[in-house]
């Protein structure tokens, strides 16, 4: 039996800075009817451009410069833009990353749903539209009756990503690219995309390519999985095989971050005053309360990572110990002091004991400015060190952060990699010599190994200049590597808090039990597993709904 | 034969020949993606241009297309002029600028090229200028292009106007009043509106509130509109006070023109201060002077300096638009809006002496060559600093 | 619905507001004279006598909210005052009788009907033209056509209205005597010879309209065609007309209303220098000779009626834009 879809020594390459640069260099697949193929990679591995084509389909700017790829043995390079149309659709459909994006605003998901159906001849309007209805009810939408006579604004992410699925599935296609369905979701939603996104890829025994950078969900969705590194193909194989024994070295790398974990430290002595209190804080944007009796502690050398998804307030607890916003009510204490709530009224000395790290370090860096003049700021600032010993002071710094002083002085932000502007990061707020320093989602941007360096420096600098972290992320994986104590909230609260080996064993609050289980694993059958443990109807934004 | 019969039997001809063209292609390149998806309508529009060229060329040689052949070769002259001079640029200078002209397009560079010239001939309108700008020199309507036979002068080679100037001085002197005052007015409508654009953007809160409901009153009345009706009051100011009115043109555009970059500073500032560098320096304690100068400025260089162009062609037209309806730059000072109003009669003589025709033309299509060269350049930075995302 | 009708409700009370604002700081602004009107028209050589006669005529003894008020009372009814150049000021005949001679707004409304038919035919050849040239260059964009028109858009917004209108009468009236270079309309002329003396002061501002609303099209368009649903329905094998009526057009609605409405807006100020170009009877022509002469009751009448066009054309804009969103018009 030949393979569904077929490519063979495929180059691809993008148009940029007037001339083009290769995006794929000489890839190869091929996919089988009803098999599910996992590409995985980190940004920039041409992995989403590799799945367009395979619908012999690329954007504006890029162009196929060699090889082939044949669906059903129809060569899709060649083929005219007609033949192409007459594929797509019906035979070859796509689920986009953002669904808010990709569902046009000015018609109703049903009519969006009818239009490839209608369009290439397969089923009548009404036929399509009760067959919609009953894809809603497999994908588990809520109210499928009624979901889809909405428009696309009116309906939430989780909700459309399925419903694009269903508008995929609306031709039963034989083949689906999936483009990072679930990387802008919350993990409690994402799951329940996961699991309906499966299980309808099952029912009708529909190949798909599987896109994404997070292993653990590719573990659970493919069959086998292809790993991509900037255009090449480093290794394929079965989806157990790969994970048990990848063969490649960058795979093994892949796989090894995971298991990088910090011992916990012993708790502080009782009654110790930490260094940062937050008591009973109640916050609001305008009159929309968003904290609600917040309380925490952060003891010297210790790291605190406060866990939630979007919306549960964890950032917004940042921005009322720093002062940016300003608490209705309770205090902020430093080394038992109490800090003035509005960061205007903050003594320098008070400022520089707090510093922060933030999430995207392209916005954080000052764009204009060289890395000597970023971190020599706060060090001139706080310190009153100028010329020949504010140089000296930088450059130390730069050792601290592990990059070479002399190479890195004189460049700016723009010239640097992803995680060296992290790093940067890290050193200007290390200049001010704080006691205190609070980590915003700072890996939640960046490819899984550059995360794990950053975690290990800064685990390194937290042992030898004895610092307190206020670790702020979603990401449970890096909770585990990495923090002595947990904060767990939700919707304004904390709902949970304790030291980590705690929160990681049983018994625990429903919510953190929620959260805990529905981060994916490594495991193939955790899914599976998972499903028959508390049925379908006990994960996702179901059981959030149910609390 | 009626003109739309032809039109009609054109666009036959022409929608034939783009299906010859498609099939010619198909058959010739061994059906090619190219032409084997090319929609006719496509090939309609290439079939078209080339008839458009075509026709073109042979209209250059006809004895009546005077103005045409001008055109073309004014148009062709700065194509090679902008040519030669991007060559240039990209030999000689530094790494910098070497780089700069090679990415450069002929539009921006003839832009470049055409600002420069002007900016010379404003700067030393004294040494150039053969003449005087308020010389009289007895011959009056002298016909441009110095050929004698033709009612020319060879001593003035644009001719003189109806009470005996020189046309080519007062066009030179005319790059320094009217390029160099709408230059000062810009300058001036940037100053107020960047400053307080910057400080509504910083500070936020009433300010920001009272600053830029102000300016949504101030823009809702058209901008030409507004500058007469305040030429009107500042005309009677003027004679009361013995202060020239160009002073009060000046100051009443800048003000005008400053609500339109309050509006645009006001906007880059903002995207500039939600970045977290800007939360930083806040945090860090630093003071207002520090976080506007050091840390919004040099981020917003790049969109000020696209607007500094297309403002200043907006004031330059503005003052030549005032000049032309005579409340502008006020005689004797050589200016082109008030030399395009006062020649414009010799338009009429076009049809049987071109020469005649061309002074008014002159001093319009010298505004309008500056400020098209400017917009070429805005663009060319517009299009470069957005990346190549289109 | 109701959010809609809220917003638009919103919407045009803050036009009115601010079209009232408006009012205030063109009369004040008028106010700030010198002296006064009287002086201003009499000159400086004036007699006492003579400025007191008129302070009185024109009411200038009162304080200036009084003043405010009754100005704008009498415009609401459609008074606009006397204009200085055509009234009979008792102090010059010498008698007390009331003020004869011809209202402003006498002079203004056969003039503002003359410059609405030039908007209007400007608008009627600008709008198709500068949509068609402006979707096509957004389809075929960096095309050899896409970069012609590109550079041809740009000279035409960069030149002086004068520049193109004297080389529209250079190509069209002089050379070529198509059309007349003097658009001397008068009432009760022929359509047919109303609408060919307004032909070349139309065509002059379609060049500038067009280009700029063709430019402000084609960004949108181009905006439009790069988001992801426009992706996604092509990759339904949807034929490429059916993308771009059934899911590009809904969508660039908005955007093209808002193109519209900002250059017919902009015809507003343009009108005024092409109505002196072509010496067509227009409120841009009263205004600019008024403006010379110091007319100070037409100058205020006319600035307030182009602004008020200006700001309802603005406020149109807003309103179509949100009736065609389909977040506002469906909301949670």
């Amino acid at each position: 039996m030949s393979a569904l879809v077929e490519i063979n020594d495929l180059w691809i390459e993008g148009r940029s800075d007037e001339q083009w640069n290769p995006i794929i260099n000489g890839a190869s697949l091929s996919l089988n009817k009803g098999e599910v193929l996992g590409l995985i990679g980190e940004s920039g591995a041409g992995k989403s451009t590799l799945g367009l084509a395979a619908m012999g389909f690329t954007r504006d700017g890029v162009r196929i410069s060699g090889g082939s790829v044949r669906f059903d043995g129809i060569d899709l390079v060649n083929a005219s833009a007609a033949v192409k149309r007459e594929l797509l659709g019906k035979r070859i459909a796509y689920v986009a990353q953002s669904a808010a994006a990709s569902f046009n605003p000015a018609h109703r998901l049903i009519d969006q749903h009818t239009e490839a159906p209608v369009q290439h001849g397969v089923q009548s309007k009404a036929e399509s539209q009760a067959d919609g209805i009953e894809l809603y009810r497999r994908l588990r939408l809520p109210n499928p009756d009624e979901i889809g006579f909405r428009y696309p604004h009116q309906v939430s992410g989780g909700q459309l990503q399925r419903a694009m699925t269903a508008m995929a599935m609306s031709c039963r296609p034989d083949l689906i690219i999936f483009d990072e369905p679930t990387t802008a979701l919350d993990v409690t939603t994402q799951i329940e995309v996961l699991a309906s996104i499966r299980d309808i890829v099952e029912q009708f025994d529909t190949a798909a390519i599987y896109i994404t950078h997070d292993l653990a969900v590719v573990a659970q969705m493919a069959d086998r999985i292809k790993v991509l590194l900037k255009g090449d193909e480093v290794e394929e194989a079965e989806t157990r095989e790969m994970l048990s024994s990848p063969k490649e070295d960058y795979t093994k790398s892949l796989w090894a971050v995971r298991s990088f974990q910090r011992k916990q430290k012993a708790p502080a002595i009782a009654g110790a005053t930490p260094v940062i209190r937050v008591k009973n804080v109640n916050a609001s944007y305008g009159k929309v309360p968003v904290l609600h009796d917040v309380s925490f502690d952060i003891h010297e050398g210790r790291t605190v990572a406060v866990v939630g998804e979007s919306g549960s307030g964890k950032s917004t607890a940042a921005r009322c110990i720093t002062g940016l916003l300003p608490p209705r009510s309770g205090h902020i204490e430093f080394d038992g002091e109490v800090l003035p709530l509005d960061y205007r009224k903050r003594s320098k000395m008070q400022l520089r004991q707090a510093q922060m790290i933030y999430q995207m370090a392209d916005t954080a860096l000052n764009p204009r400015k060289t890395i000597g003049e970023l971190i020599g700021r706060p060090v001139e600032f706080y310190m009153g060190l100028k010329g020949a010993e504010k140089r000296k002071r930088v450059e130390h710094l730069l050792e601290e952060i592990e990059l070479e002083p002399s190479q890195y002085f004189h460049r700016l932000p723009s010239e640097l990699s992803g995680g060296q502007k992290q790093r940067i990061g890290i050193a200007r707020a290390l200049a001010a010599e704080p006691k205190f320093i609070i980590c915003d989602e700072v890996t939640s941007a960046l490819d899984q190994l550059v995360a794990e360096g950053i975690l290990k420096l800064l685990a390194k600098l937290q042992d030898s200049l004895g610092l307190s972290y206020m670790f702020i992320t979603h990401d449970l994986a890096t909770v585990k590597s990495i923090a002595d104590e947990v904060v767990v909230m939700k919707d304004g609260r904390v709902v949970e808090h304790g030291p980590k080996d705690e929160m990681f064993r049983p018994p625990h609050h429903p919510y953190t039990d929620l959260l805990l289980s529905s981060v994916p694993e490594m495991d193939p059958d955790w899914l599976t597993n998972l499903l028959a443990e508390r049925g379908i109807d006990n994960i996702g934004d179901a059981a959030v709904d149910k609390m | 034969m009626s003109i739309w019969l032809q039109i009609v039997l054109a666009l036959v001809a022409i929608g034939l020949g783009a299906w010859v063209l498609r099939f010619a292609g198909q058959k010739a390149t061994g059906n090619k993606p190219f032409f084997r998806d090319m929609p006719i309508s496509v090939a309609f529009g290439y079939v078209l241009g080339a008839a458009a060229v075509i026709w073109g060329i042979g209209f250059y040689f006809h004895p009546g297309a005077t103005f045409f052949r001008w055109a073309v070769q004014g148009f062709v002259g700065f194509a090679i002029a902008a040519y030669v001079f991007r060559l240039f640029g990209r030999h000689v200078g530094t790494q910098g600028t070497k780089k700069l002209f090679r990415g450069m397009p002929l539009t921006a560079s003839f832009g470049i090229l055409t600002i420069l010239i002007y900016a010379v001939v404003a700067i030393f309108a004294g040494l150039i200028a053969p003449y005087g700008q308020e010389e009289i020199l007895g011959q009056a309507n002298v016909v441009p292009g110095g050929d004698v036979a033709f009612g020319g002068n060879p001593q003035f080679p644009l001719g003189t106007d109806q009470i005996g100037r020189d046309i080519l001085s007062r066009l030179i002197y005319g790059a320094q009043n009217t390029v160099g005052i709408a230059f000062a007015t810009t300058c001036l409508a940037f100053f107020l509106g960047g400053t307080f654009g910057f400080l509504a953007a910083t500070l936020g809160g009433w300010l920001d509130q009272a600053l830029s409901r102000s300016v949504d009153v101030l823009m809702a009345i058209p901008a030409l509109i507004f500058a007469l009706l305040l030429m009107t009051i500042a005309s009677v100011w003027s004679t009361k006070l013995g202060i020239p009115l160009t002073y009060f043109m000046v100051l009443i555009i800048a003000v005008i023109d400053s609500t339109r970059v309050f509006r645009l500073s006001r906007a880059v500032g903002q995207n500039i201060v939600v970045m977290d560098y800007i939360e930083a320096a806040k945090l860090r304690g630093e003071g207002l002077a520090y976080l506007i100068f050091r840390e919004i400025l040099p981020n917003a260089t790049a969109p000020l300096l696209a607007e500094f162009g297309l403002r200043f062609c907006f004031v330059f037209l503005t003052i030549a638009s005032l000049s032309f309806l005579g409340v502008g730059i006020q005689p004797p000072l050589a200016d082109w809006g008030t030399m395009v109003r006062d020649l414009s009669q010799f338009i009429n003589f076009a049809a049987f002496a071109p020469r005649v025709a061309s002074a008014p033309l002159l001093a319009a299509g010298a505004i309008a060559l500056l400020t098209v060269a400017v917009n070429f350049v805005v663009d060319w930075m517009l299009h470069k600093s957005s990346g190549l995302k289109e | 619905m109701g959010g809609v009708l809220r917003i638009i409700l919103q919407r045009l009370f803050l036009g009115l507001l601010t079209l009232l604002v408006v009012s205030v700081v063109i009369f004040v602004a008028v106010n700030l004279l010198p002296g006064d009107f009287a002086e201003a028209i009499l000159g400086q050589g004036a007699t006492p006598e003579a400025v007191a006669s008129i302070r009185a005529d024109l009411g200038l003894d009162q304080g200036m909210v009084v003043r405010y008020f009754s100005w704008l009372s009498d415009a609401l009814r459609g008074d606009l005052g006397t204009s200085f150049a055509q009234a009979n000021f008792a102090s010059f005949v010498g008698s007390s009788a009331n003020l004869g001679g011809v209202t402003v707004a006498d002079q203004i409304a056969p003039r503002f009907a003359n410059t609405m038919f030039l908007a209007g035919v400007t608008a009627a050849i600008a709008v198709p033209i500068a949509l068609t040239l402006g979707i096509l260059a957004a389809l075929f964009r960096n095309s050899i056509f896409d970069r012609a028109t590109n550079i041809l858009t740009l000279s035409s917004i960069s030149s002086p209205e004068f520049f193109l209108a004297y080389i529209l009468i250079l190509l069209l009236a002089v050379v070529n005597p198509i059309l007349p270079s003097l658009s001397n309309i008068y009432d009760g002329m022929a359509f047919g010879e109303r609408l060919q003396k307004t032909l070349l002061p139309a065509l002059t501002l379609t060049l500038v309209v067009t280009a700029h609303m063709m430019r402000m099209t084609r960004a949108a368009i181009i905006n439009l065609l790069a988001s992801p649903y426009i992706e996604m329905a092509r990759l339904k094998g949807l034929s490429p007309l059916r993308v771009i009526v059934v899911h590009a057009l809904p969508n660039a609605l908005a955007p093209i209303i808002n193109v519209i409405a900002l250059n017919l807006a902009y015809l507003i100020t343009g009108v005024v220098v092409v109505e002196v170009v072509f010496v067509y009877p227009g409120i841009g022509q009263l205004f600019v000779d008024s403006v010379k002469i110091r007319d100070i009751p037409v100058v205020q009448a006319s600035c307030l009626i182009f602004a008020a066009a200006y700001i309802l054309l603005n406020l149109l804009a807003d309103i179509l834009s949100i009736l065609s969103n389909p977040r506002l018009r469906h909301p949670k």
